[in-house]
C-alpha cells in the first residue's frame, strides 16, 4: 500500500450536504476518505443517499455545502472533464450505461470524448475489453448480450478511461451466481481504487476490506467490513440484514489494511 | 430494431448492393424516387422501365422477390385510397364493366399506385440491404444534423428496451386479470402509457448521466465514419441516372 | 396518414421538404436551448416512447381499436421544440426503415404530422392553461382540447398541401370534408387518450410535464454524524447555494427551460400543479361543455359530409380503419420485427363504421371518457393520500 502521507487520497469528501431542487435533502454532511488502492464498500438502507453521494463524486451534482476532492483535485466546474476521466462510475442498469450501437463504440466513447483517436483508441478499447474478458464481443450490439456480459462491458467502458477510482453502483444486482463470481474475480484483478455501493453484504465482505455505512444522509459507521457485519446492533439500526444462514464470523478475510 | 446489425428488416448478404457505402445508397434511392415522382403519369411505359430497373437491383442484391413483395403490403391503406379514386374524382366518365368511372380518377389511381409502389419498393430495398447502424452513419455522412442523428440512434437503441417494458406492463395487467375491452378501460391503458413515458424519460436522464460521466459535452465523438470511392459513387448513381434518362424521355415523347 | 411517394407532386414535395427542414432546424436550436446537452438522450428516449406508444392498442368497440398519433402528447409532455424533433425522427425512421410514408413525401409528412399537430396542440394548450384557473385538472382539460383540435388541424394542413400539389383529381371540398370529418373522430380518441395519459403523468411526476414544472427549494439542514461531530462552519455554509443546484442534471432543466417561455403558462401551471387535490369532484362542467361542443361539431361535419358524398366518407374511414387495424396487428408480439409483414386480411371494417361511431359514439365516448377521468383522478388522489 502506498504511503498516504505522500500520495493524496483517491477520494476525499468533507462536510458534503445536498438537497434536490424539489427541496428533498438527501445528504447532511458526509465525511469520507478513501486512500489510493483501497477497496471500500458503501453500505446503507434504501434512501440513505448513496446514489446522491455517488453523483457528487464526478460533479454531476454540485455540493450544496462541503467539498469533494479526487486525487487532490477538487470537484468543480473548471476541471470537470478531468474529474470525470478520473472517476469512473458504473451505473446499476447496464442498459443505461451502454447507449451506443455496438460494444466497441460504447467502450470507445469515454476515451474518444477525451480526445483519443486512431490506433491508440483501438488499443485502449481492446485492453479494456480484455480486462473484463469480453474482447471477442467487440462488434456485438449491447442488446444481444446477457445481463452479466452487459455488466462486464459496462465495467470496461469505465476502465477504458483509466480512472483513478472505480465507483460501482450495485455491481452484483441481478447477476446469477456464476456471473457474480466472474465479476468478483475481475474486480479483484484490477489495480484501482474501488468504491462499491451495495446491498449485497457477503459480496462486500468478499471484495472490500473496509466498509462505511451511510444512513440518513450521514456516515453512521466506518471500519473493517467483518467488524461492521458482526455488530448486530449497528446492523439492525440501519436496516442492514445478512442473508439467511450467512455468518460473517465464519469467513476468513485478509486483514483490514491501515489506510 | 435495437438489435443493431440484425434487425429483421435487414437481410444479411454479400452482394455488391450490400457492399455499397450507406450514404451512396441513401442518396441513390432518394434521387430515384424523386425522378419517379417527377415522371408524367401518362408515360405508362416509363414506370414499367423503373420497375425493371428495381427488379434488376433486387436481383443484384440477391433478395428474394417474395420478401420484397411482402414488405410492399405496407402501402395497402393507400391502395384502398387509390382504388376508390375513380369513383369519386371529377371530370368525364367512362364505362368500365358497367360502372361509371372518372377518367381522371383512373389516371390518379394509376399515378398513386405506380409511384407509391415504386417508392416503397426502393425504400424496402434500401432497408433490406443496409444495416441499421450503417444507415445512421450514412445519414450522418449526408450531413444530417449530428443532433438529429444522435436522437435517431438513441431511438433505435432504446426502441426495443421500451417496447419490452410496454410488453411487460401488458403482461402484468393481464396477470391481474385485466383485459382491455372498450373505452371504459382507456384509463388503465393511458396510465400505463403515462408510466411508460415516465420510465422512458427517467431512463433518458440516467443515460444522460452515464454519458456525462464519461465526458460527454453535447457532441458525439466521431468513432466510426464511412467513406466512398469514386467508383462506388458511380455504381450507386447508375440507378437514378438511368431512371433520369427514362424520365426525360417520358417528358419528351408526346 | 403517412403519405406515400407520388401522392403530392414533386415541386410541392420539395417545398414542404424545405419547410420541414426549417422547422426541424428551429426545433433543434430550441430544444438545445431548453435541454442543453441532455437533448440527444432525452429526445431520443421520448422518440422511442412515441414509437412504442403508437403501438399501444386502445379498443373502441366491437373489435375495433385505435392508437395514439402522439403529436399532441409529445408537445405537452416535452414542449413544442423537442416534440417536433421526436415526431420528426419517428417519421424519418418509419420512412427509411419500414417504407411507411414515402421518402420524397417526408417533407409533407413532417410538416403535417410533426409540425402542425405539435404547434397547434402546444399553442392551444398554452392558451388554455394561461386563461383557465391554475389547477391540475386544467392541465388535463387543456390536453384534451389541444389534442382534439390538433388532429383535424393536421387534416386541414394536409388538405392545403393537397390543394397545392395533389396529383389526384378530387374536388378540394370533398377532400377537406372527408379528411376533417374523419379526423375529428380520430381527434376525439386522440384527445381522450392524450388527456388520460397526461393526467397519469401529472399525478405522479408533475415536474415531467413541460406545462407544469415547478421548483421549490428548502434551505439545507446539517445533521451531525455520530462519528465526527459536524464542523462548526457547516450550518453557515449551507444557506447559499441551494437556489443554484445541480450543475448539469436537474439544474439545466429548470433554468434553461424557462427563458424561452418566461412568463408563459408553464410557470402559471407550475404554481397550480403541486397544489394538493382540491376536491376531486369539483366543476367538471367546462369539460362537459367541451365534450358536447366537440360532439356537435363532429356530428355536424359528418352529416354535412354524408349528404354530400357517402362514398368518400366510407373510403377515408375505411382507409383509416385498415391503417389502424394493420398497425395493431404488427404490435402483437415483436412489434418492430413484424412491422413489415402486416396481416391485413382482417379488414372487416367498413364505411358503416364511420356512421356508427360518428354521432352516437361521439357523445358516448366523450362522456365516458370524462367519467373515467373523473373516477380515475378521484381514486388516484385518494390513493396518494
Amino acid at each position: 500500500m502506498t504511503d498516504p502521507a505522500t500520495t493524496p487520497p483517491s477520494l476525499q469528501v468533507s462536510g458534503l450536504a445536498y438537497a434536490y431542487p424539489d427541496g428533498h435533502q438527501a445528504l447532511f454532511g458526509v465525511d469520507l476518505t478513501v486512500a489510493r488502492g483501497e477497496r471500500v464498500a458503501l453500505l446503507g438502507p434504501n434512501g440513505a443517499g448513496k446514489t446522491t453521494l455517488v453523483l457528487h463524486l464526478n460533479g454531476i451534482l454540485t455540493a450544496g455545502a462541503g467539498t469533494v476532492t479526487v486525487a487532490g483535485l477538487p470537484v468543480a466546474k473548471a476541471h470537470l472533464a478531468e474529474i470525470r476521466r478520473r472517476v469512473g462510475i458504473v451505473f446499476q442498469d447496464p442498459d443505461d450505461q451502454l447507449f451506443m450501437p455496438s460494444v466497441r463504440e460504447d467502450v470507445a466513447f469515454g476515451p474518444a470524448a477525451a480526445g483519443l483517436r486512431g490506433p491508440e483508441l483501438e488499443e485502449r478499447v481492446r485492453r479494456a475489453l480484455e480486462r473484463v474478458g469480453m474482447a471477442e464481443f467487440a462488434d456485438r450490439p449491447p442488446h444481444h448480450l446477457s445481463f452479466g456480459q452487459r455488466r462486464r462491458v459496462a465495467v470496461a467502458t469505465v476502465l477504458a478511461m483509466e480512472p483513478e477510482i472505480l465507483v460501482l453502483d450495485e455491481p452484483s444486482s441481478n447477476l446469477d451466481p456464476a456471473s457474480r463470481r466472474e465479476l468478483a474475480d475481475i474486480l479483484r484483478s484490477l489495480d484501482v481504487t474501488v468504491l462499491m455501493v451495495t446491498h449485497d453484504l457477503p459480496y462486500a465482505l468478499e471484495l472490500c476490506p473496509r466498509s462505511v455505512v451511510l444512513s440518513g444522509g450521514v456516515i453512521a459507521a466506518d471500519g473493517g467490513t467483518q467488524e461492521l457485519l458482526c455488530d448486530e446492533e449497528l446492523m439492525r439500526e440501519h436496516r442492514l440484514e445478512l442473508p439467511f444462514g450467512f455468518d460473517p464470523r465464519s469467513v476468513t478475510v485478509p486483514a483490514f489494511p491501515v489506510g | 430494431m435495437g438489435a443493431g446489425h440484425a434487425h429483421k428488416l435487414y437481410r444479411e448478404g454479400r452482394s455488391p448492393v450490400h457492399a455499397l457505402p450507406p450514404h451512396c445508397k441513401i442518396a441513390a434511392v432518394f434521387c430515384f424516387v424523386l425522378v419517379v415522382v417527377s415522371t408524367p403519369r401518362e408515360a405508362v411505359w416509363a414506370f414499367g422501365a423503373y420497375a425493371v430497373l428495381l427488379a434488376g437491383v433486387v436481383a443484384a442484391a440477391r433478395i428474394p422477390a417474395g420478401y420484397v413483395l411482402r414488405r410492399l403490403l405496407i402501402e395497402i391503406p393507400f391502395v384502398a385510397f387509390a382504388v376508390l379514386m375513380p369513383f369519386i374524382a371529377e371530370g368525364p366518365r367512362v364505362e368500365v364493366l358497367g360502372m361509371s368511372l372518372s377518367e381522371s380518377g383512373l389516371w390518379s389511381a394509376w399515378n398513386i399506385l405506380a409511384k407509391g409502389t415504386l417508392g416503397v419498393a426502393a425504400s424496402v430495398l434500401l432497408a433490406s440491404t443496409t444495416e441499421l447502424r450503417a444507415l445512421l452513419l450514412g445519414l450522418q455522412r449526408l450531413r444530417m444534423p449530428s443532433l438529429l442523428v444522435q436522437i435517431a440512434s438513441f431511438m433505435i437503441r432504446y426502441g426495443d428496451v421500451i417496447s419490452d417494458e410496454m410488453r411487460r406492463m401488458r403482461i402484468a395487467r393481464q396477470s391481474r386479470g385485466f383485459e382491455a375491452r372498450g373505452v371504459r378501460h382507456w384509463g388503465v391503458l393511458a396510465s400505463s402509457a403515462g408510466a411508460l413515458f415516465i420510465r422512458s424519460y427517467e431512463r433518458g436522464e440516467r443515460v444522460h448521466l452515464a454519458m456525462v460521466s464519461r465526458g460527454y459535452t453535447g457532441t458525439m465523438p466521431v468513432i466510426d465514419d464511412v467513406t466512398a470511392s469514386r467508383t462506388q459513387w458511380m455504381y450507386a448513381a447508375a440507378l437514378p441516372l438511368t431512371a433520369l434518362a427514362v424520365c426525360l424521355t417520358g417528358w419528351m415523347l408526346p | 396518414m403517412h403519405v406515400p411517394d407520388g401522392f403530392i407532386d414533386a415541386p410541392v414535395s420539395v417545398a414542404t421538404g424545405v419547410v420541414a427542414a426549417g422547422a426541424v432546424a428551429v426545433s433543434l436550436r430550441g430544444a438545445r436551448r431548453e435541454l442543453d446537452e441532455r437533448t440527444a438522450p432525452l429526445a431520443g428516449l421520448v422518440a422511442a416512447f412515441i414509437f412504442a406508444v403508437q403501438m399501444l392498442n386502445f379498443p373502441v368497440a366491437a373489435g375495433t381499436s385505435g392508437h395514439l398519433l402522439g403529436g399532441a402528447l409529445a408537445a405537452i409532455l416535452v414542449g413544442p421544440y423537442t416534440g417536433v424533433l421526436c415526431v420528426s425522427v419517428v417519421l424519418l425512421m418509419q420512412s427509411v426503415l419500414f417504407a411507411d410514408g414515402g421518402l420524397t413525401a417526408l417533407g409533407v409528412n413532417i410538416t403535417d404530422m410533426a409540425l402542425v399537430t405539435t404547434v397547434v396542440a402546444y399553442a392551444l394548450f398554452r392558451a388554455i392553461v394561461k386563461l383557465a384557473p391554475h389547477r391540475r385538472r386544467t392541465v388535463t382539460v387543456a390536453s384534451f382540447v389541444a389534442a382534439l383540435i390538433s388532429v383535424p388541424a393536421a387534416a386541414v394542413a394536409f388538405t392545403a398541401i393537397y390543394a397545392l400539389g395533389g396529383t389526384a383529381d378530387v374536388a378540394i371540398g370533398k377532400v377537406f370534408a372527408a379528411m376533417v370529418g374523419v379526423h375529428v373522430l380520430i381527434g376525439i380518441g386522440e384527445a381522450a387518450i392524450t388527456a388520460l395519459t397526461v393526467g397519469a403523468v401529472v399525478a405522479v411526476r408533475p415536474d415531467l410535464v413541460y406545462g407544469a414544472r415547478g421548483v421549490t427549494a428548502r434551505p439545507l439542514e446539517i445533521r451531525s454524524s455520530p462519528l465526527a461531530p459536524a464542523a462548526p462552519g457547516a450550518v453557515a455554509r449551507a444557506e447559499g447555494p441551494v437556489t443554484e443546484p445541480a450543475a448539469t442534471t436537474s439544474g439545466t432543466s429548470e433554468p434553461a427551460g424557462i427563458p424561452e417561455s418566461a412568463g408563459a403558462p408553464e410557470l402559471a401551471g407550475a404554481s397550480g400543479a403541486p397544489e394538493p387535490a382540491a376536491g376531486p369532484r369539483r366543476s367538471v362542467r367546462p369539460v362537459w361543455w367541451a365534450g358536447l361542443a366537440a360532439a356537435l361539431l363532429c356530428a355536424g361535419v359528418i352529416s354535412f359530409y354524408a349528404s354530400a358524398s357517402p362514398d368518400g366518407l366510407e373510403k377515408v374511414a375505411h382507409d383509416k380503419g385498415i391503417d389502424q387495424k394493420a398497425e395493431d396487428h404488427a404490435a402483437k408480439d415483436s412489434p418492430l420485427a413484424d412491422y413489415g409483414v402486416k396481416d391485413i386480411t382482417d379488414a372487416r371494417l367498413s364505411g358503416g363504421l364511420a356512421g356508427v361511431i360518428g354521432v352516437g359514439a361521439t357523445l358516448a365516448v366523450g362522456s365516458g371518457v370524462f367519467i373515467v377521468i373523473r373516477r380515475r383522478r378521484a381514486t388516484a388522489e385518494s390513493g396518494r393520500g
